[in-house]
């Protein structure tokens, strides 16, 4: 017998070593070290390059001085925030016309193959076309204010709404569809409780992106706009226009804090509607 | 039945399931075994031929749970009940009842990603059970599940099989799982599928688990397995 067994050598490292390890403390400061250290050479390169540009430091004033000379100052913060109260309105406001009339289209697409031949290339010349040539037209329109910005926002958010909705309505599996038949359901009953809930998920993935989007679609709505209250837009072009770099530096930084919170806000909405059965919504 | 591109898969099948009748179906994959049972529970019409059904009250089970993901395995037990109309409570009951024989009690709020495979074939079971069917038709329902979970599954329907008395029709791939569970088995040929052999089935109902080990079930399953390989080539 023990002519044939093998020596198996039982020393030396071993060939698969699986060790469980806790994301303790450590695995904390591994996750959020090396950003936090390349926002910390950020900042200095950023301090360089502005005490380098001497008089022209308006082109990029020192980070404090964003703080100090227009966060900080009342008036200048308080424009900030109008401005913001205002641009959350209007992305607002297009994002849930674009997710209405987002899922309404798919909705009538998926209902029959005649609607969707017909639809779809409209939702694609919609993507295809760049929406700011159309801008001007949409003022000429329907005014220079709110309604106007709202339009915007709407067609450049639009799509992913369509295009998510639609594939996550047809991306029902087939045998679940037939368990449906095989009762006698009707269409609006396998829309509404197979084929809708089915496609949450990929919703609010579109929604997500959408939401960004409303976002770009209201601040470009307030460059060209020069009506209604301003928006964070608005301020941007201002700024720019009379070169006033902290201020125009902390309009920047408020634009894109809110790209983010709208980002994370989706993201947790998402979660809170199907991540309990749905595997990988994050 | 002949499909639109031109593919044949079934041809000549002649085939009855009375009640208390279990018929099992093996045949090579492709043959058409799927394509019988969508033709028996309407999915599919028949090219050429017909189907005669007696009850509306078809029970189908999947090759896959079909479970609907966003539903607990109560609201997904209840969902062919809730379907059809019935009320509230008397669906409840149904899924309580339907829950209970399958063996599921204590699991009723886990999702579907929560269960196990052969708890979520359970569910689909269940679901199933709901119709009280008078018809009863399984799309190789375990042919995804370990040896002794599939024979305990088997013997559950053994066990509701005696106490509901529908009729069954049965597919899989597993010749001694169809001798041990069905009053019939038919063997079918490669595509297109015809039947090349009917096995009556001797062992009486309740079954006993341990026939599978006996000579008789052995030799069974051979002529069976025999037939098969008769028909493939
Ligand atoms: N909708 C369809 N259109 C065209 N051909 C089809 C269609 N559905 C099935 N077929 C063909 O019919 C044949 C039988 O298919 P079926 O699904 O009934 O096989 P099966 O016996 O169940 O096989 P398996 O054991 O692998 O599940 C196959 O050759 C398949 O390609
Ligand atoms: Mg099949």
């Amino acid at each position: 017998m023990s002519t044939l067994a093998k020596e198996i050598p039982t020393t030396g490292s071993p060939t698969l070593a699986v060790r469980g390890t806790g994301r303790g403390p450590r695995g904390v400061a591994v996750l959020l070290g090396p950003p936090i250290a390349f926002l910390a050479l950020v900042v200095v390169l950023w301090y360089i390059v502005s005490a380098l540009l001497g008089k022209l430091s308006f082109l990029l004033p020192a980070p404090h001085r964003i703080f100090t000379e227009a966060f900080f100052d009342p008036k200048v913060a308080g424009d900030i925030g109008n401005a913001l109260v205002q641009t959350v309105l209007v992305t607002l406001a297009g994002l849930v016309l674009a997710i209405v009339i987002g899922v309404v289209w798919a909705i009538a697409m998926s209902q029959a193959k005649a609607i969707e031949r017909t639809l779809y290339p409209y939702a694609v010349i919609l993507q295809c076309i760049p929406i700011l040539a159309l801008v001007p037209l949409i003022g000429f329109w329907f005014g220079q204010e709110f309604f106007a910005r709202m339009i915007v926002s709407v067609l450049i958010a639009l799509f992913p709404m369509v295009s998510n909705t639609l594939f996550g309505l047809q991306g029902v599996d087939k045998s679940q569809r037939e368990l449906f038949k095989l009762q006698g359901a009707s269409r609006w009953t396998i829309l509404t409780k197979l084929q809708l809930p089915a496609a949450m998920p990929t919703i609010f993935a579109g929604m997500r992106i959408s939401a960004g989007l409303a976002l770009v679609g209201a601040i470009v709505g307030d460059f060209f706009f020069r009506r209604g209250t301003p928006g964070i837009g608005s301020l941007i072009s201002n700024y720019t226009a009379r070169l006033q770099g902290p201020e125009l530096f902390a309009a920047i930084l408020s634009a894109a804090f809110l790209g983010v919170a709208i980002f994370v806000v989706f993201g947790w909405l998402s979660k809170a509607a199907v991540g309990k059965w749905y595997e990988s919504a994050s | 039945m002949q499909f639109g591109n031109g593919t044949v898969a079934l041809s000549g099948v002649d085939l009855t399931v009375r009640p208390g009748e279990f018929v099992t179906v093996v045949g090579p994959s492709g043959c058409g075994k799927s394509t019988l049972l969508r033709i028996a529970s309407g999915l599919e019409t028949a090219s050429a031929g017909t189907a005669e059904v007696s009850t509306s009250r078809i029970g189908y089970v999947f090759q896959d749970a079909t479970l609907l993901p966003w539903r607990d395995v109560e609201s997904n037990v209840e969902l062919l009940a809730e379907l059809n109309g019935q009320s509230k409570k008397e669906r409840a009951e149904k899924a309580a009842a339907a829950i209970k024989l399958v063996g599921l009690s204590g699991f009723e709020k886990h999702l579907p990603k929560q269960l196990s495979g052969g708890m979520r074939m359970r569910t689909s079971l269940a679901r199933s059970l709901t119709l009280d069917p008078e018809l009863f038709l399984f799309d190789e329902p375990f042919g995804a599940l370990d040896e002794i979970t599939r024979e305990r599954l088997n013997d559950e329907l053994l066990r509701l099989f005696a106490e509901q008395q529908f009729g069954g029709l049965f597919i899989t791939h597993s010749v001694s799982e169809a001798v041990y569970l069905s009053t019939r088995v038919v063997v079918m040929s490669g595509r297109p599928g015809r039947i090349v052999d009917v096995f009556e089935v001797p062992f009486e109902m309740p079954r006993d688990p341990d026939i599978r080990y006996t000579g008789e079930f052995a030799e069974l399953v051979g002529k069976v397995s025999h037939a098969l390989r008769e028909g493939h080539s």
